[in-house]
Order: C-alpha cells, then structure tokens, then sequence
C-alpha cells in the first residue's frame, strides 16, 4: 500500500513556480529523503504533503486521501517538523506540548514522557525564549510526534542540535521497530525528510528523491545512489 | 465547520481512525493558550487600557470644558473604545503568524471554527478588561451625570458593541494578518465595518448621559446591535475556514 502517490505536482507562489512535475510513490513504512539545494522546492513539497499547501497541478494521495479534497481525513495523522517549531515562545516548554496535547486529543501523560524523552524535564518549567535553539528544536521534535503519526515530515530535523541530542531524539523521530528505532507503535512508521547531508542520510532513505530549482532531477532507490549523484545537485 | 465527530477513515487507508477533538475542547485550549500569552507578554489589554484613558485626557484638555454630556458623550466614549480596540484587533493573529501557530492548528484533527470561537471571546475578554478601566476613567476625567444610574443599560449596550467588535475584529484580523501591510489592512478594514456599531452604540447610551437621564435607551438601537451582532456572527463563522486555507 502506497503512502504516498504524487503525480504531476506543480506549486507556485505567485509567478515563480516552486515545484513542477514532480512524481513519486512511497510504500507505507519506507522512508524517502529529498535532497536539493536552497529554493529547490524540498519545503514546499513537504508542506503540501501535510495538507498546509494546495496543489496548483496534479495529484496528490498521502495515507490513502487525495488532496486538497480529503485534507480532513490526513489531518492528525501527520507530524511535521519544520523550520519553525510551531511553537510560541512565552509559554513554556510543558504547556506548548500541552496546547498541542489538547488539539490532537492525546492525554496529559504524554507530555511528561516526551519531555523526559528529548531531556527536558528539566526545563519545562520556562518559557521557550530563554531557552536554546537546540532545546527549542528537541521540544519541536515532541511537538512533532507528540500524537504519533503515521507519517513524518521532517525538514532538516538536526539543524540547532548537537551529537549528544541528535542522538537522543533519533528513536523518537526513527522509522519504527522494525527498522530498529523505537516508537510507541508497532508499525513502521512513513518518514520524508529533506537533509542536505548525503553522507548521513542516505542510509536511512528507501527512496532518494533530488530536486534542483523546483524540478525532479532523481528519483531512485537509495541503494542505487551514489553520493556523488547527490552532490551534482548542489553544483 | 460543526463537524466535531470523528470522520471515517477513507475505506482505501490502514492504520487507526483519526478522532477529532470535539469543538468546544479545542476552544477551550485556544482560549486557555490566548489567555496564557497575554498574561506573559501584556501586549494588548495594558495597551488598550492606556490608550483609552489618555485619549479622554486629551479630550478633557482639548474641549476646554469640566465635563461633557448627552451626544457628545456618547460618541467620545464609542470612539475612544473602538480606537483602543483596534490596537487588540491588530495584535490577535499576530503570535499565531510569526511562531506558527497557524500550522500547528490546521496540522490538527480540529474544527477550524474552533479558532474563530476560541479568538472572538479572547478579544471580548479584552474589550470587558478594556472598558472595566476606560468607564470609570472617563466617568471620572470627562462624564457630567453620574454614572451609576446610567450603568445597567450602559452595561447591556457596551455588551452588544463588544460583541459586534470582537466578531468584526477577529474577522479581519484572520484577514489582514497573513498580508505584508497588516497594521495598516486591519484598522483599514475594520472601521467602515465599525461604523454602525459606533451609530447603534452611541445612540443607545447618549439619553443615559443626560441630567435628567431617560430609565432605558430606545430599543430599536439595542436591536440594530443585537442584529448586526447576529448577521456578522454568521457570515464570519461561514468565512472564517476559508481565511485560514492557503
């Protein structure tokens, strides 16, 4: 069963086309990674996937619901991490998380285990603007998965957090048991993440996808992908 | 917008149904995250309360007068209010837009109407703590009658008002927030739409503030609010989902 099934998206913004004719399939479970220089369209996409941008062309089905027509139905089952943490700065870490607890219908005992989970029990307590940019992204990372979603869409998920930390929020962000990284559920769970760092992160994809200005440049397995196909992107 | 029971999962899915949360829980957690914000950063209700009470110290200077009564009155009161209202309407979305409280909500299995609810009654509450300040304060720097027997109507008619304000406002602060010239969209928008609860307001309070002040204010001003209030309550509800689609 596909995950996702995307054929012939195109987005704009105003004039400037940000994604055009991009087509991919994902497997329920697999874990695609999109590479792709600033301005390639890799936030764009992974907005529309999470139903908070309409296609301007084309078809797009995520978690068996086309969109923008079923948007509803793909609501709740998606957890994204983007460049913003979704998060307001004068509430504290534990009422952020929350707010949010409240909004996807997820009880209070969750909060606690994220919170102990990306090491912040700690800090819970003070509100996010005295807090660092990595403590604010491992708090951004529990927003994320706070309701456990189906699907994960992670944008650059590491940026502001140390080894230490990366390491500590990889079971929470990882594809599941069966992949070997824990989640709460038994299932393995849908992952797009957008990376800049082929090194890293190819070896998590099941599929590679590169865009360059907006455009499909590579889609593939990532078994079949050098790290040098990945770098021709940037050049 | 009033679906607050759990949708089905298209048949052609796996995995567990999506419940959503029911609408007024999601109100109450909006409103309970507003209230939390404001208190932290009193960024609105010390601004509006301020703002109030120095406009009546420029009118108590610039009238060159100890006090004033009946229209005159009325209208300083009505004007001052939907002035220093306007410094909270700009400000509603503003945290939403800039932290991305935007997303996060429409990421929810939520109904978005529980947003226009949820931001409507948080500007209410602003406008009640607003006038909780700027009556007595005008009472004391410009009113001419006494104000106590003039505040049970006064009451039900700022009452009216404020909910014609907080509707209208949130409508076009949903509006303006996410474009480039909000500060200047929003007031823009908001003051012609102001207009008639300004009239409906003024009218109604004006015989309160006479010397030999009528027991009520006539009541085809409180219907016109109360129906301006009805009207607008419905068209914003019926707008505001699309306010928040790309």
């Amino acid at each position: 069963m596909a995950a996702l099934e995307v054929e012939g998206l195109t987005r704009h913004y105003g004039e400037r086309e940000a994604l055009g004719d991009v087509s991919l399939s994902l497997a329920e479970g697999q874990t695609l990674v999109v590479f792709g220089p600033n301005g390639a369209g890799k936030t764009t996409l992974l907005r529309v996937l999470a139903t908070l941008l309409r296609p301007h062309a084309g078809s797009v089905r995520v978690l068996g619901s086309s969109l923008p027509e079923e948007a509803w139905a793909v609501r709740g089952r998606v957890g994204m991490l983007g460049h913003e943490p979704l998060l307001y700065r004068e509430l504290t870490a534990r009422e952020n998380l929350r707010f949010h607890a409240r909004l996807h219908g997820v009880g209070e005992e969750r909060v606690q285990e994220l919170l102990d989970a990306v090491a912040m029990g700690a800090r819970a307590n003070e509100p996010l603007r005295t807090l660092s940019r990595g403590m604010v992204q491992r708090v951004a990372v529990a927003r994320a998965v706070l309701h456990d979603p189906e699907l994960l869409l992670l944008d650059e998920p590491h940026s502001n957090l140390d080894p230490a930390a990366i390491e500590l929020v990889a079971p929470l962000i990882g594809a599941g048991s069966d992949g070997g990284e824990e989640t709460r559920s038994p299932r393995r769970r849908t992952r797009v993440i957008c990376s800049h760092d082929p090194g890293g992160d190819i070896a998590r994809a099941d599929v590679v996808l590169g865009l360059r200005a907006g455009r499909q440049a590579l889609l593939r397995a990532a078994a079949d992908v050098e790290v040098e196909e990945i770098a021709e992107l940037y050049r | 917008m009033s679906g607050v029971q759990a949708p089905e999962r298209p048949a052609q899915s796996t995995g567990s149904p999506v419940q959503t949360v029911g609408l007024w829980r999601t109100v109450g957690a909006l409103l309970r995250k507003e209230l939390l914000v404001e208190l932290r950063t009193l960024e609105s209700v010390p601004g509006m309360s301020l703002f109030a009470v120095t406009t009546f110290v420029v009118f108590h200077f610039a009238l060159n007068r100890g006090s004033v009564e009946g229209d005159l009155a009325a209208g300083i009161l009505w004007v001052t209010l939907l002035f220093a209202a306007i410094l909270g309407v700009n400000r509603l979305f503003v945290a939403d837009a800039d932290q991305g409280g935007f997303d996060a909500f429409l990421l929810a299995p939520v109904d978005r109407g529980a947003m226009f609810i949820a931001k409507t009654l948080t500007l209410l509450a602003f406008l009640v703590v607003l006038e909780l300040v700027a009556v007595p304060a005008f009472a004391l720097l410009l009113l001419g009658t006494p104000l106590g027997p003039a505040l049970p109507w006064l009451i039900v008619t700022l009452a009216l008002g404020d909910i014609g304000v907080a509707v209208i406002g949130t409508l076009v602060a949903a509006m303006a927030v996410r474009t480039r010239a909000r500060d200047l969209l929003g007031p823009l928008l908001a003051l012609p739409l102001f207009v008639p609860i300004v009239i409906g307001g003024a009218r109604a309070v004006s015989p309160l503030f006479v010397q030999s002040h009528v027991p009520a204010p006539a009541a085809r001003w409180l219907l016109t609010l109360g129906l301006y209030d009805l009207v607008f309550g419905l068209i914003a509800y019926a707008l505001f989902d699309f306010l928040l689609e790309d």
